[in-house]
């Protein structure tokens, strides 16, 4: 028998993570002479009471939804994928490459051309790891962190020697052509008289990310392939006997986990800055872990705990213009929640647990 | 002080209790086991035999009850305790570091000081010594994963020796090893009962409890149902104990109606990822309507064949699967293609291979079938068809509770068979592989899952069956082959054959040798393993 | 190429390696032990901070060095809270401890100095200082073996010395005690331990103890001796080139010391040479920035010889029956 239900598994253990990593938080904040209650306040109003702090808000949790995915799906063959930060970097080299050498009539069709080009890109930095996880035993933890630095370096290099226009000084390429840039919240939903949305990176992207969540979840539980995913996760020898390729299945799923990272580039390097940037990915593939594990891989779990984080991750910024809290708080956050979720889960499963024990063997 | 009876008990258990959340493993469970004497326990997979012994030896503490060691009333709230209070275990799972000579697995947890060095001139002595005393001859430097199987159990026992063990407790020992080797063992054990060790045998094979114990204790859902006398017990009353009801310890099936070959099995050679060579040059056919048994210690190669029959490891050779080659290395070597040649498979480790016991029962039943037609519609598969078949299948083989959605590790051992035999039997198969079939299934399942397999064999299917229990080969198959260190040392028919022929071959004895059994056997057991430890390098 | 040049570089290697040689054979006990520590890296940020933070503060750099361990020592004892006590995800778990030492840091570090994320520079005594060795200023004039001996072997400070030291005591507490047997046997099957009576939480909490002092004196010699302060993530991705050099070294502690070396002198070249003309085509910085990634993907690949970790390596203990 299960101790607890699944449900309860999968809602209050993510919960439970959160208040003790709020509480852990505020902790903090008080510890650098700081009010809790008044910096949520600010964090709220910043964020979530003005259509602008919306607009941050989404833009990132849009990022989130993409690595959070990425991880999902990596996690899902029994695979962490700590590469997602890499894998967007190099997607936004395959979106400038895109942008900026291919003649786009209208953005809906550069959006097509850039999507492509980010997933394949991002699928190729996950393709080498995953090759020497299939065929050579490499632990994909160890290899896709050292591809994170090694696509740090080589993006690097393409700015400063390749890509940078003559006579620029900091490393990033041109500015993309006026017609693959993305209609923006504002562009979208502003009317004549009322202006939403004012100066938010918030784009198009946001609904692609929305429609990755549908497009996973029918892999995972609806198709062939996603049945063999989540088999080959759970049990390599029983994949094995199942007809299942192991090698075939750790290619794909990390095929696809680097596709969905590298989509990312789309709001950040085609959406929001229109260039390509060094930092574009600013620490969003490590974001991504904290939302696949507080989203239980799941895409509905997933888009919600992205909002969260695109919420931290705005209130943080409003946070650091107005106090004394650096952004890092946000950092900070991040690791109590993956630290509370996926590594001392069972100790916050423990207590609930046997609550569920009390409490059936009060009805029992 | 406890006194009951003339002797103190060397061990005596009074009321114990555990639950396992809302399992009761052991209720209420009292035994007395007198100093020098071999006391068996057994009991059905799940009886609670091991949990006891668990509590005994430190790793669980009982809920309720007491211990008493010696005629003293003793707390063992860790190994530790109870390794102080004079108890040795052997587990069925030895508890070696494969990497370690076996000086340093002896002395591990029992060293005299912070420094290596005084420890192991001492353990080398001391193992002489126990050698020359209880005829524990093993190569003190070795490593122990060069060493055989029974050798490595015989480091398990020194090392409970080393500790100065009163009281042995070994969890089913025979598992592992050939008849010859088990014969060996029990001498041990005599040796260590005439010395005065008092010893407790766990398992669920009556016949060594009706060879070696001077008292056998019956354990049944968590309850000690009976304590008697072996001389004044029989097999049948034993049985009868542990079931709760009368038991048909033979198979009843018809004789066999062998038709056409199905399988024809030619030099086929398996070589591991370690370079080892598992199977080397195997010869075999299976016809239509009868079963091959095939016997053997675990780790002679019946796996891994197995394996390639099934589709998951690659081998040279030629299979011929009724007239048509197999591939056994190409596109076509995979489970899928295997499946699609009309074979299916129940594997031998139903928890690591045949079920993903984190599924649902409806997953597992699709599972290697999940690109079957009726299972899809369009691009996506149709779930709800699955459910449906599953739900037909579970009440078919009768399996409890028939619930499709109840995630696999929630059923009990015999149920999880019931599925991987339902989903497999139900292809109607030409050909069914079965490995194990009965390992850790309750004694109402496995004359069930026995039936099955007889009435596919009388519909005129062909069956290969792989186990490493000589009562269900012998009771099963049609014909039997045993396999030793890749080979099939002979085929024989299991009327005309007994325990102590196959014994033999199964450690690779094709003639009575002119020495000492166990000798020849140890001699063929220690070839064996440097033939692979030379392989390896 | 002269021998001055030469001695600078190798010098310089020896300095760049000390940091990653601590933090290898902090990982080596950990790992030995059957606990992945991919948290290396969060732990030497931990104890920069912390001592640079107390030695700038206190102005004594031995106050320093015990607030950088006390501080990797906490985040080690989450790291076994989580991995052995609570036996989860030692993955994640390092990969949080890293996370949270490079928000705290920053973080404490604001709030302390407001110099953005930083210390002060450290001065005087509070910075360990090379020290000379005994006859290096005599001996300077000997031929080849004087200037080896001042220049190179001679003039480094407390930590360096202590982290060479270390290689021959890991090798001898590892293979010559009983402490170092059981260590070895915990990583190899916990239950072999647990049923000889030893605790399995006792043995692999020391182990990552005794990861936490290492790392500790890692990131204390970054910020007190290497450098002079602590900036922002200055551990630069070293904790992964150290789990790096455990891997190459098979979790052996000769070999970590020739890994480390080996790592070492990339970054002293990178740092002396900037983009490297090799005539037909130049190298760029950032490729020798990036070498000792890829070195290692290669290495894990298994081109150089596999790697056979400690068999109980990640997995939770837990008893069976």
């Amino acid at each position: 028998m299960d101790r607890m239900p699944a449900w309860a598994d999968a809602v209050l253990v993510p919960l439970f993570s959160l208040v003790l990593a709020a509480i852990l938080s505020a902790l903090v904040i008080i510890g650098i002479g700081e009010d809790p209650v008044a910096a949520f306040k600010l964090m709220v109003d910043g964020a979530l009471m003005r259509s602008s702090g919306w607009g941050y808000t989404l833009y990132y949790a849009t990022n989130f939804i993409f690595t959070g995915l990425a991880v999902a799906v990596a996690f899902h063959a029994r695979m962490f994928n700590i590469g997602g930060e890499g894998q967007a970097m190099i997607g936004g080299l395959g979106v400038a490459l895109v942008c900026l050498y291919l003649p786009w009539p209208h953005w809906t069709l550069a959006l097509l051309g850039s999507a492509a080009g980010a997933a394949l890109f991002g699928a190729l930095w996950a393709l080498i790891p995953a090759y020497l996880q299939a065929k050579r035993g490499s632990h994909i933890v160890i290899t896709t962190i050292m591809f994170n630095f090694i696509a740090a370096a080589l993006l690097n290099y393409i700015l400063v020697n390749l890509l940078r226009p003559p006579g620029a000084m900091d490393p990033a390429s041109a500015n993309f052509p006026e017609a693959t840039h993305l209609p923006t919240f504002r562009d979208m939903f502003s009317t004549a008289d009322t202006i939403l949305f004012r100066g938010a990176p918030a784009n198009v992207t946001f609904f692609i990310a929305v429609l990755a969540c549908v497009l996973v979840w029918l892999l995972m539980w609806r198709t062939r392939l996603g049945y063999e995913i989540r088999a080959f996760g759970h049990s390599e020898s029983a994949a094995k006997y199942a007809g299942i390729a192991p090698v075939r299945i750790t290619v794909v799923a990390m095929l696809i986990s680097g596709a969905l990272a590298g989509l990312m580039a789309l709001n950040t390097t085609q959406g929001e800055s229109e260039r390509l940037i060094l930092n574009a990915t600013e620490g969003a593939g490590f974001i991504g872990i904290a939302v696949a594990l507080m989203g239980r891989s799941h895409p509905v779990g997933v888009f919600l705990a992205a909002i969260l984080f695109g919420f931290l991750y705005q209130g943080g910024a409003e946070l650091a213009l107005w106090t004394n809290i650096p952004r890092e708080l946000i950092v900070v956050i991040q690791a109590l929640v993956i630290l509370f979720t996926g590594a001392l889960d069972n100790m916050v499963r423990m207590p609930l647990e046997r609550l569920f024990l009390a409490f059936r063997r009060k009805e029992g | 002080m406890a006194r009951t009876g003339a002797v103190s008990a060397a061990i005596e258990l009074k009321g114990i209790s555990k639950a396992f959340g809302p399992v009761q493993a052991n209720k209420d469970i009292s035994i007395r086991v007198i100093p020098g004497t071999i006391h068996g326990i057994i009991g059905e997979n799940g009886a609670g035999k091991s949990t006891l012994m668990s509590i005994l030896y430190g790793f669980y503490k009982a809920d309720k009850g007491e211990i008493f060691i010696q005629g003293h009333k003793t707390q063992i709230p860790d190994s530790q305790a109870a390794i102080a209070a004079g108890i040795g275990m052997v587990f069925q799972h030895f508890k070696l570091v494969p990497n370690f000579t076996v000086l340093e697995n002896v002395i591990l947890g029992a060293e005299d000081g912070a420094l290596l060095k005084p420890s192991i001139a001492k353990a080398r002595k001391a193992l002489t010594d126990l050698a020359e005393e209880y005829e524990l001859k093993i190569d003190p430097d070795a490593v122990v994963e060069t060493l055989s199987v029974g050798h490595q159990q015989r480091v398990e026992i020194l090392k409970a020796l080393y500790r100065q063990a009163d009281i042995l407790i070994l969890d089913e020992p025979t598992g592992v090893l050939t008849p010859a080797e088990a014969d060996q063992l029990f001498r041990i054990l005599n040796r260590l009962r005439e010395e005065g060790k008092t010893i407790i045998l766990i398992t669920h094979k009556l016949r060594e409890i009706m060879d070696i114990t001077d008292t056998v204790s019956v354990m049944r859902r968590g309850e000690m149902t009976a304590t008697v006398k072996t001389s004044e017990t029989s097999p049948d009353q034993l049985a009868e104990l542990m079931v709760g009801r009368k038991v048909l310890l033979r198979v009843d099936k018809q004789p066999a109606q062998p038709g056409a070959p199905v399988l024809k099995i030619h030099d086929l050679r398996v070589v591991d990822k370690d370079g080892v060579e598992r199977v080397k040059g195997i010869d075999l056919e299976v016809r239509a309507g009868e079963i091959l048994g095939i016997a053997g210690v675990a780790g002679n190669g019946q796996s891994e064949l197995l394996e390639v029959l099934g589709g998951f490891r690659a081998a040279t050779g030629t299979i011929e699967m009724n007239g048509q080659p197999i591939d056994l290395t190409g596109k076509h070597s995979d489970g899928q293609s295997r499946r699609a040649r009309g074979i299916a498979h129940v594997p031998e480790d139903r928890q690591r291979e045949g079920l993903i016991m984190d599924f649902h029962a409806w997953e597992n039943v699709a599972f290697g079938y999940h690109h079957d037609p009726a299972y899809q519609s369009g691009p996506l598969m149709n779930n709800a068809a699955i459910k449906a078949d599953t739900e037909r299948k579970m009440e078919k083989f009768d399996v409890r509770p028939p619930n499709p959605m109840l995630t696999a590790k929630n059923f009990s051992g015999g149920n999880q068979q019931k599925i991987v035999v339902a989903r497999e039997i139900e292809r109607n198969p030409d050909l069914l592989l079965v490995g194990q079939p009965t390992r850790g299934v309750d004694i109402g399942a496995i004359e069930f899952i026995h039936q099955q397999i007889v009435s596919l064999r009388d519909a005129g299917k062909a069956v290969l069956l792989v186990s490493v229990e000589l009562d269900e080969i012998l009771s099963l198959s049609d014909r039997v082959a045993v396999m030793f260190d890749g080979h099939v040392m002979g085929e024989r028919d299991p009327k005309q054959t007994d325990e102590k022929e196959l014994g033999l071959l199964m450690a690779g004895i094709t003639e009575m040798p002119d020495k000492p059994i166990i000798e020849a056997v140890e001699e063929q057991l220690k070839a064996k393993q440097a033939r692979e430890a030379a392989q390896h390098g | 190429m002269d021998l001055l040049t030469i001695l600078q570089v190798l010098d310089s290697t020896v300095r760049l390696a000390t940091p990653l040689l601590l933090a290898c054979l902090a990982g080596l006990f950990s790992e030995r032990a059957g606990i992945i520590d991919i948290g290396l890296e969060g732990k030497m940020l931990g104890s920069a901070f912390f001592a640079a933070a107390i030695a700038s503060l206190s102005g004594s750099v031995w106050l320093g060095l015990l607030a950088g361990i006390g501080a990797s020592l906490v985040l080690s004892a989450i790291h076994g809270l989580a991995s052995i006590t609570y036996r989860g995800n030692q993955l994640i778990s390092g990969l949080a401890i890293t996370m949270l030492a490079q928000g705290m840091t920053v973080l404490i570090a604001q709030d302390w100095f407001k110099q953005g994320g930083r210390t002060p520079s450290l001065e005087g005594g509070a910075r360990f200082e090379p020290i000379t060795l005994p006859f290096a200023e005599a001996l300077q004039g000997v031929p080849v073996l004087g200037p080896i001996y001042h220049d190179l072997i001679s003039g480094h400070t407390i930590l360096v010395y202590v982290a060479f030291i270390m290689v021959p005591v890991t090798w001898w507490v590892l293979f010559r005690t009983r402490f170092g047997l059981r260590l070895r046997a915990v990583g190899e099957n916990p239950a072999a331990v647990d049923t000889a009576g030893v605790s399995v939480v006792g043995l692999r909490f020391a182990a990552v103890m005794i990861c936490g002092v290492l790392c500790g004196l890692a990131g204390a010699y970054l910020a007190t001796g290497l450098q002079a302060g602590f900036v922002k993530e200055m551990t630069a991705g070293r904790g992964y080139i150290a789990l790096a050099a455990l891997i190459f070294a098979k979790w052996r502690p000769w070999y970590a010391l020739y890994a480390c070396l080996l790592f070492g002198l990339l970054q002293a070249v990178a740092l002396r040479y900037q983009n490297i003309d090799l005539g037909a085509f130049v190298l760029p910085v950032q490729f020798m920035d990036a070498l000792p990634y890829i070195l290692t993907v290669v290495i894990l690949a298994g081109f150089v010889g596999k790697a056979i970790p400690p068999r109980a390596g990640g997995e939770p203990y837990v008893k069976e029956r």
